[in-house]
């Protein structure tokens, strides 16, 4: 493991840090995905209760904060598409840093399509 | 060290590297595997989940009793839902012990840390599987206002 004393850049650029944003982001998606299995289960209190704790997902706070979770969830899941083809496809290892690209630009695109439909939504529009 | 002792013994370079010195089917080779495999699915999964909750009808803002209700009334969603939560929640999980496997340090809070980790995953598992099994659209004595279309009449 990498310490202050050994460095803690292993090799840099799209290799590395594609592997940082995996691990940040799939931690993030655990953790909420705890939460979010709670509040669901309020479903079996009462119809007030679910309703009352769901309402906080409408918040300002919380609707911008569904913004950086749905940012990570697609991140997570097209890197991880990227990795499963680095692992299986002949050429992945070859063009892995070209794959990476690759998802960073239909990562904005999804994300475009996604942010005025949910702000949207949010605001009434 | 010295110049004296036999060449070094090279591989011959078609025999396969093998990482753990095991043959066949390992639990590290079967935990990487499932990874890839519940990750394919777990794309499509999440994916759906979002569009349907998140992008049609009303959006987040749609999001209540009667929603959660409704979709429940059909297995298919049920279904859904209910390997989202198995599967996102073994990968998850088993995401979170590597992490665990490599940053605690010494072998106490490991071990403390990936028996936490059981805990909520076993926990979360269990109970939201419940839920799922043991919804009731129509809860008797609810204020019928906010419950689906399917309690009426």
């Amino acid at each position: 493991m990498a310490s202050a004393q050994s460095g803690t850049l292993y090799r840099g650029r799209e290799g590395m840090w594609s592997w940082v944003a995996h691990r940040i982001s799939g931690m993030l998606i655990f953790l909420f995905l705890l939460v979010h299995v709670l509040d669901t289960a309020l479903v079996r209190v009462s119809p007030e209760a679910y309703n009352e704790v769901i309402g906080h997902y409408k918040t300002v706070v919380f609707g911008l904060g569904e913004i950086g979770l749905v940012g990570a969830v697609v991140f997570h899941a097209l890197n991880g598409l990227r990795i499963i083809l680095v692992d299986f496809w002949s050429k992945g290892t070859k063009h892995q840093r070209g794959l990476f690209w690759g998802v960073v630009v239909l990562w904005v695109v999804l994300m475009a399509g996604f942010l005025p439909r949910h702000l949207m939504h949010m605001f009434g529009a | 060290m010295s110049a004296q002792t036999s060449p070094t013994r090279i591989p011959d370079p078609t025999t396969r590297y093998r990482r753990t010195g095991q043959r066949g089917v390992n639990t590290e080779m079967l935990s990487w595997m499932f990874m890839r495999a519940s990750g394919a699915l777990l794309v499509i999964l999440i994916f759906g989940h979002l569009f349907v909750n998140l992008w049609l009808g009303l959006g987040v803002k749609g999001i209540d009793f009667a929603f959660v209700a409704g979709k429940w009334a059909n297995p298919f969603w049920q279904v859904w839902d209910l390997l989202m939560l198995w599967l996102g929640l073994i990968h998850g999980g088993n995401g979170v012990r590597t992490i665990i496997n490599d940053y605690a340090r010494s072998s106490t809070p490991r071990l403390v840390l990936k028996g936490l980790l059981l805990v909520a995953v076993v926990v979360t598992i269990v109970l939201g599987t419940l839920v799922i099994f043991t919804f009731n659209p129509c809860p008797a004595g609810a204020e019928p206002s906010l419950l689906p279309a399917v309690c009426q009449g």
